[in-house]
């Protein structure tokens, strides 16, 4: 406790900036769960401050009290000395606090200058309810060359990628002028070069004197941009540091609640005879193509690869949820088609989807429903469904995954995202199947969970089964693989061996074909 | 002149693009075309054998004839294509339309007319009776509105109550004193020529005022949808609700809003309609909905929400009517008709679909 105050002090003596936000004992209740227990935020004009937690630590909590999403139980937000209580995120904006958000809330079907403006487009003239394109564009233009953003504001946004989309989020962020701007994981889909313009427009922001809110699991970002460094665990304020001092040891250890010796389990699997050959796959609606390369039996097969190098179309053509082309499928030497989902499973193959809440789970159907629906073949009891079949199958499901739930008529959406993914990993064993294509596995999982994941991923492999995992972490990848393919622009770039590459040898691969 | 200079800009680099291609992608870029536009390509084939088949398909009343009618069923599909917008619907237009058209009809009927509704009443101002008949189509389009945007129910079962609740509404209108639900007839004439009156005659052919009405309407509504803060708030709620509403846009007035104006245009239609057709009963406006809905999808008003202009209501308006007008001079049965209509809603929205499905 001690401690704690000392940091806290230490902080104040050091940074002499005015502070532009403070946050005091929030609290915020939802039925059963306390989401915010007696919270604390201060962030100054100037400084970058990253707020980081495992994933149901309260950060988006935190900032939905912030902007009036949800109305805190109890506690105080100070915007520059004056009390002030959002109720909404109009309300926010108008007062100079902005928000980035990690899933993008964009109006895809309209161009970027009406994104840009929407909710306040500027008129003809005061008292006229007519519209100018023309202002909007120039203010647009305006903003883009003052953050050195290339794109024409007339672009529809459907026409861009993700990244550009995601920049055009960020000058709208910044077009409000805004004191506060809370970035929530932003660089989830920028390549590096990207990351590096952000980190600009996030420096200039800073020496103007904004006060920015930084929230990233990505624990090299934060300590290159942050000033300051608040971490949360389990709705608790648990530390305000300067980030200068910082390791991602300590952080984690803040985070998690106690020491991770070791970010990833010891490895048991053996490798053994080709398993899986795939033969100069070509897709025939995206731009993957001529992807060839063979797995064995207990291997665990990385890809790597930028957003849109063809890593998830590589795994949903294979899969059959994708139409190929051109193109074959060897299982143990004998041709196999997968032409869709159903046949892919007969042959022993399942997919484990990128989109965990879009394509994995069924958020309103409880755990048994969710874990049982891709076996449902083997609890038929003559022309219905047995009950204890189901119950028995789910009871291995939760027991093997260790999966925290009360019980199994639980819906599966009140589960944290690490057991969800869990009992979706389990829905698949269920089908018993030999080759295991995981989709980024762990992402939006907790650092604890993630070790969980892992865990069970070494131990299918080491089981004989044959696990192909896409992953944007790379620190996963060589933590966890054997091998690692690296996707580039649709094709393969190269193969490396896990134990002996490094992180520049696959991000060079990376960039071959991009 | 510099919008034409870069259309033809792009246009030619379209044609690049297209020479770039392959073999393969080059045959999916056509087939994908042909179907982009399968629509108009049949209703043009349709038009050509029309007129083969019966030269006076196109004669100079024909077309006016047509277009007449357009500019009678356009205010409706202006209203319903909000809603669309929206990725909603509004199957409560048709009774809407009919209700507000008896209403005119009955407090605009000739003074000494037999069977007068209210026989006591003297015939009232224009301009009162329009703008009651839209207050009453607005008040129907605010409870739509609410319901929708209030409790997120999905504008199809909101509509089919409430065109229910109208329905009984005209039932009930039509029995007040000794009517007896018997059809409104009997007209006025300055309601008549307001109306119906000739604007302008081409070789003779007249071509009446509410040709004018529909104009300015279409008019108004390029306006609300394109040049107004409300028109651009409505596309972008369509298009995504939640940045509508983390970007500050009053999500719940947008939906009111568009279902309101919806509501007034089929008061508009209403008033235009009981003219129109001059003897009103509780069958009037029947139906009216389908055709308004399937003249929106045909001119890409899609259902996916978002995306729609006013320029393609008014073709898809136009188009349809081609095709009703022309199986007439066809004497296509009239059963069959229906038949017709409801395989080209079918075809032009999976046609419309297939644009936004995400290929694999």
């Amino acid at each position: 406790m001690s401690k704690k105050e000392k940091t806290i002090e230490h902080v104040r003596q050091e940074n002499e900036q005015p502070v532009l936000l403070r946050m005091e004992n929030i609290e915020k209740t939802f039925p059963g769960v306390k989401a915010l227990d007696k919270v604390n935020l201060t962030v100054k004009a100037g400084t970058v401050h990253a707020l980081m937690g495992e994933n149901g630590a309260g950060k988006s909590t935190l900032m939905k009290c912030l902007f009036g999403v949800y109305s805190k139980d109890s506690g105080k937000i100070f915007l520059e000395g004056k009390e002030i209580n959002f109720k909404n995120s109009r309300e926010a904006l108008e007062n100079g606090v902005a928000m980035v958000h990690q899933e993008l809330n964009q109006a895809l079907k309209r161009n970027v200058m009406d994104n840009v403006w929407l909710g306040r487009f500027p008129t003809v003239a005061k008292g006229i309810p007519i519209t100018s394109e023309k202002k909007m564009y120039q203010a647009t233009k305006e903003i883009f060359e003052k953050l050195e953003i290339n794109v024409d504001p007339k672009t529809v946004m459907s026409r861009m990628p993700v990244s550009q989309r995601q920049m055009v989020e960020i000058a709208k962020a910044v077009s409000y002028n805004s004191k506060i701007i809370v970035f929530d994981e932003p660089t989830s889909s920028l390549t590096e070069e990207e990351v590096e313009h952000l980190f600009k427009i996030i420096r200039m922001l800073r020496d103007q004197g904004c006060g920015i809110i930084y929230i990233s699991h990505k624990m090299a970002e934060i300590l290159r941009i942050s000033d300051e460094v608040t971490i949360m665990r389990d709705g608790k304020w648990i530390t305000t540091r300067e980030a200068a001092g910082l390791t991602t040891d300590e952080i984690i250890k803040h985070m998690v609640g106690r020491e991770l010796t070791n970010l990833y389990p010891p490895k048991t699997n053996e490798i053994g005879d080709v398993l899986l050959d795939v033969k100069e796959l070509t897709a025939l609606c995206s731009k993957l193509r001529d992807v060839s390369f063979s797995a064995r039996r207990g291997e665990i097969l990385g890809v790597a690869g930028l957003d849109g190098s063809g890593r998830t179309e590589l795994l949903e053509n294979i899969f059959g949820v994708a139409t190929r082309k051109s193109g074959k499928l060897f299982l143990d030497g004998k041709q196999i088609r997968n032409r869709n989902s159903r046949e892919s499973i007969k042959n022993g193959f399942a997919l484990l989807t990128e989109e965990r809440r879009a394509t994995g789970i069924f958020s309103i159907l409880n755990i048994r429903e969710n874990a049982t629906i891709s076996s449902l073949k083997k609890c038929r009891f003559g022309p219905f469904l047995s009950k204890q079949k189901m119950k028995k199958s789910t009871d291995w499901c939760i027991e093997s995954m260790r999966i925290k739930t009360p019980n199994q008529e639980t819906k599966i959406r009140s589960l944290s995202g690490g057991n969800q993914q869990k009992v979706i990993l389990g829905r698949w064993l269920l089908t018993e199947p030999t080759v295991l294509l995981l989709d980024e596995p762990t992402r939006g999982i907790d650092v604890g969970a993630k070790y969980e994941i892992y865990e069970l991923i070494i131990n299918l492999a080491a089981k004989g089964k044959t696990v192909i995992m896409v992953s944007s972490e790379m620190a996963e990848l060589l933590g966890v693989c054997d091998r690692i393919l690296v996707m580039s622009g649709g094709r393969l770039a190269g193969e490396v061996n896990a134990a002996t590459t490094s992180q520049e040898e696959i991000m060079a691969l990376a960039a071959k074909y991009a | 002149m510099s919008a034409a200079l870069k259309r033809k800009g792009q246009l030619s680099s379209r044609i690049e693009e297209f020479k770039a291609k392959s073999g393969a992608d080059k045959r999916r870029a056509i087939v994908d075309l042909l179907f982009n536009n399968a629509m108009y390509i049949i209703i043009v084939i349709a038009i050509i054998y029309i007129a083969i088949q019966v030269p006076a398909f196109l004669s100079t009343s024909s077309i006016i004839n047509i277009i007449s009618l357009t500019a009678a069923k356009l205010p409706i599909a202006l209203g319903i294509g909000g809603a669309i917008v929206l990725t909603g619907t509004d199957i409560s237009a048709g009774r809407c339309v009919g209700l507000t058209a008896c209403i005119s009809a009955a407090l605009l009927q000739m003074t000494g007319y037999t069977n007068k509704i209210f026989p006591d009443l003297e015939v009232m101002p224009l301009w009162i009776v329009l703008l009651a008949v839209i207050a009453v189509g607005a008040a129907v389009g605010l409870v739509n509105g609410f319901f929708v945007a209030k409790f997120k129910l999905h504008p199809f079962i909101v509509t089919l109550s409430t065109q229910l609740i109208v329905y009984g509404l005209i039932l009930m209108f039509l029995m007040i004193g000794d009517n007896n639900g018997q059809t409104l007839s009997g007209l006025d004439a300055s309601y008549t020529e307001f109306v119906k009156g000739t604007l302008f005659r081409i070789d003779g052919v007249a071509v009446p005022k509410y040709v004018l009405y529909a104009i300015i309407l279409t008019v108004i509504m390029w306006i609300v949808w394109n040049k107004t803060k409300f028109g651009k708030n409505m596309f972008a709620v369509g298009s995504n609700e939640e940045a509508a509403n983390v970007s500050g846009v009053n999500v719940f007035w947008t939906i009111v809003i568009v279902f309101v104006i919806a509501g007034a245009m089929y008061g508009i239609t209403g008033f235009i309609e009981g003219a129109r057709i001059a003897s009103c009963s509780a069958n009037t406006g029947l139906n009216y909905e389908s055709d308004a809905i399937a003249a929106c999808v045909i001119g890409g008003v899609s259902f996916v929400g978002g995306t729609g202009k006013i320029s393609g209501i008014v073709i898809g308006v136009f188009l349809l009517q081609i095709i009703f007008v022309g199986l007439n001079f066809l004497s296509v049965d009239q059963n069959l008709l229906y038949v017709i209509k409801g395989m080209i809603i079918l075809v032009a929205c999976a046609i419309d679909m297939r644009k936004y499905l995400a290929r694999k």
